[in-house]
């Protein structure tokens, strides 16, 4: 019953399209409904029905245009601009038909991959790509030996935001700073979404902070809401959201230097990535000088060798691994 | 993209047909399984669609039927397919979902040296163009490759995976702190989370690995042929990386503010937030020595509540490391 319906819209729908794409004139709503099988007698029903084809259509991307059918009608009419409907002509080689199909696997969420595999079938449909098809250059062909990518969306946020910064517009949601156990409730402007090392981020301009900020997808809790109309976000020229993420999450420079003892059978990076000398007076032992940059965060990465380390110097240094082993003991 | 039976939308079956009656229209004569296979429909249901469009009857002001089609001996014909002839232009997220996965796939590429890096970048201008406007939004959505230690690595194991070699790995574990030595027969080179690793036969631990290039230290390629067992089944990276197998070890962790930061980077089984902002978390793993080292450099921003083995071995370590500064 329900795949009767369901079948049944998708052949209106469909009417409509071929109807609508043909006539050169604005019909109006009565036109179609004589032209198309499949709307009710009754009138009230007919315009429900007759709206909610309308709102699917332009869903699915179609450009229904509105105008007077004619000069004396008041009657508001329909069409579709052939122009603005169909795909400009694009002619596809075998070896970019092939990575069609492969770019079609790279979104792993499958609303994404559904988007993605939907263009390259239109892209493929526009173009019969000359022995692209006998030589097995389909999207389901098997992919060449190149890299193959994967893209995650896992954070709930990624939707929205999406949304967001293709229709810009503002959003708000709540926000956990690392380290932080409260959370802030945040106003954004957002001028793209960006993923490094496989982690999700969002730059744009905080209304509140009056600032451009970055936020960790992972780091905003509960939903992201809308704040505003579509294409009310202006992107300012010439900002670079790459470059705002990367100055966001910047390595700092390692601008000290630590001398330690290490065991020589143990401690590989530090022994890898260290200047190592010999240790003369303590068999067993290297002296390794290596260089970090914050001296908190280095110290519980050298916690992290137990007692294969001894931090020789700088006395900070020395201590704060000392705080975090005790701090371990607990 | 192994065809599924399941329930679609109208919506995605009008979005579908418009494809499908050009897919056909462009190419006069088509293969019924080929043309199912590229929809990723079962041969039944690209029947019932092919139906469907030839049975649109439009009733004024003269009755007609606008699509004209056939199919027999394994092959589709349309000889009329009036105004949808031509697909549907893209649409905004498809425009952008596709650019930002072939953005991707060319910096990839470029980054193994790959050949199919051209195919790519002509394929981005041409899909550019014909998007027009739609695919603006695209731009404002970036993925970034890790290339750090990488890109020779990367075009050397291209190398070695078309030519079929074994290559010979030393390769850094940081969980385990030490470095291995080790034959392995190439598969693919992947990138997962931003980071690019080789997926391939591992000699010595005799089944499939992935080695994260930045962590591979040297690499040579041998002159003997890669041989990867029939039996090799390539990683499902989309289930995660690390899939834990429920014989692991569960561990318990508490974690205060500071280290909250774990349950994000590491695969948990549950996350509960505790009353005084503390979250507990479960995570499974074969080998607890890494969540020794995890808890050493955590200090007194997290506790390990259970297997006690685990909460005394940290203690016991911690106590022989401060032992030597006394």
């Amino acid at each position: 019953m329900e795949v009767a319906l369901s079948k049944r819209r998708t052949e209106r729908l469909l009417s409509i399209v071929v109807l609508l794409l043909s006539s050169r004139r604005y019909l109006t709503a009565e036109q179609i409904r004589a032209a198309v099988s499949g709307y009710p007698e009754e009138q009230e029903s007919f315009k429900r029905m007759f709206e909610r084809d309308k709102e699917e259509l332009r869903d699915l991307g179609i450009p229904l245009e509105t105008g007077r059918a004619t000069q004396f009608d008041d009657d508001l009419g329909y069409r579709i601009s052939r122009q603005d409907y169909e795909l400009p002509e694009i002619h596809l080689e075998p070896d970019e038909a092939a990575m069609l199909g492969i770019a079609s696997r790279v979104w792993q969420s499958a609303e994404l991959a559904g988007a993605a595999t939907g263009a390259a079938l239109k892209l493929r449909a526009a173009s019969g790509e000359a022995g692209g098809d006998a030589s097995g250059a389909s999207l389901s062909a098997t992919p060449p030996p190149g890299i193959q990518p994967r893209l995650t969306t896992q954070e709930p946020a990624f939707g929205p935001l999406w949304e967001a910064v293709r229709d810009r517009r503002p959003v708000t949601f709540d926000h956990r700073a690392n380290g932080r156990s409260e959370v802030t409730k945040r106003t954004l402007e957002p001028w793209g979404v960006y993923n490094r090392r496989g982690r999700w981020y969002v730059a744009g301009h905080d209304r509140a902070r009056n600032a451009p900020r970055v936020f960790r997808l992972s780091r905003i809790t509960g939903p992201v809401k809308f704040a505003g109309p579509a294409g009310s976000v202006k992107v300012p020229e010439g900002a670079d959201v790459r470059e705002l993420v990367k100055d966001w999450d910047r390595p700092l420079a390692r601008d000290h230097t630590a001398t330690l003892r290490v065991r020589a059978d143990a401690g590989f990076a530090l022994h890898r990535w260290g200047r190592v000398t010999e240790d003369a007076a303590n068999p067993g032992w290297d002296r390794v000088a290596i260089d970090y940059s914050d001296p908190e965060w280095y110290a519980g990465y050298l916690a992290e060798f137990g007692p294969d380390v001894i931090v020789l110097d700088p006395p900070e240094l020395r201590e704060a691994v000392i705080r975090q082993l005790k701090g371990a003991l607990t | 993209m192994s065809p599924q039976p399941r329930m679609v939308t109208s919506a995605e079956r009008l979005r579908r047909l418009l494809a499908l009656v050009p897919y056909v229209a462009t190419r006069r004569v088509v293969g019924l399984a080929e043309t199912a296979a590229t929809f990723g429909m079962t041969e039944r249901e690209l029947i019932d669609d092919l139906n469907l469009a030839w049975c649109v009857e439009l009733r004024a002001p003269e009755p007609y039927c606008p699509i004209d089609l056939s199919y027999e001996d394994g092959e589709i014909s349309i000889s009329q397919a009036e105004s949808i002839a031509r697909p549907l232009r893209l649409a905004a997220d498809e425009a952008s979902a596709l650019l930002v996965a072939l953005r991707m796939l060319a910096e990839a590429a470029s980054f193994g040296q790959h050949r199919d890096g051209d195919a790519v970048a002509r394929l981005i201008a041409k899909i550019e163009d014909a998007a027009g406007a739609a695919g603006a939004a695209s731009s404002q959505v970036t993925v970034q490759i890790e290339h750090q230690n990488a890109r020779g690595l990367a075009a050397t194991l291209s190398g070695a995976l078309s030519a079929g070699k074994r290559v010979h790995l030393r390769h850094y574990n940081p969980r385990r702190e030490e470095a291995t030595e080790r034959d392995v027969d190439p598969m693919r080179l992947l990138v997962v989370e931003g980071m690019t690793y080789l997926e391939g036969w591992c000699r010595r631990a005799e089944g499939v690995r992935l080695f994260r290039l930045d962590r591979v230290l040297s690499v040579d390629v041998l002159d003997v042929p890669a041989e990867v067992p029939e039996t090799a089944e390539p990683k499902d990276v989309d289930a995660g990386l690390f899939t834990a197998s429920p014989s692991d070890v569960l561990v318990e962790i508490e974690l205060g503010p500071a280290a909250r930061y774990v349950a994000e980077d590491y695969p948990c089984e549950s996350v509960t937030d505790l009353p005084d902002g503390r979250l507990r978390i479960g995570l499974r793993t074969p080998d607890t020595a890494w969540l020794r080292r995890l808890m050493l450099r955590l200090g007194e921003g997290a506790r390990v509540v259970s297997p006690a083995g685990l909460a005394d071995e940290v203690r016991e370590t911690a106590a022989a490391a401060l032992a030597q500064y006394e």
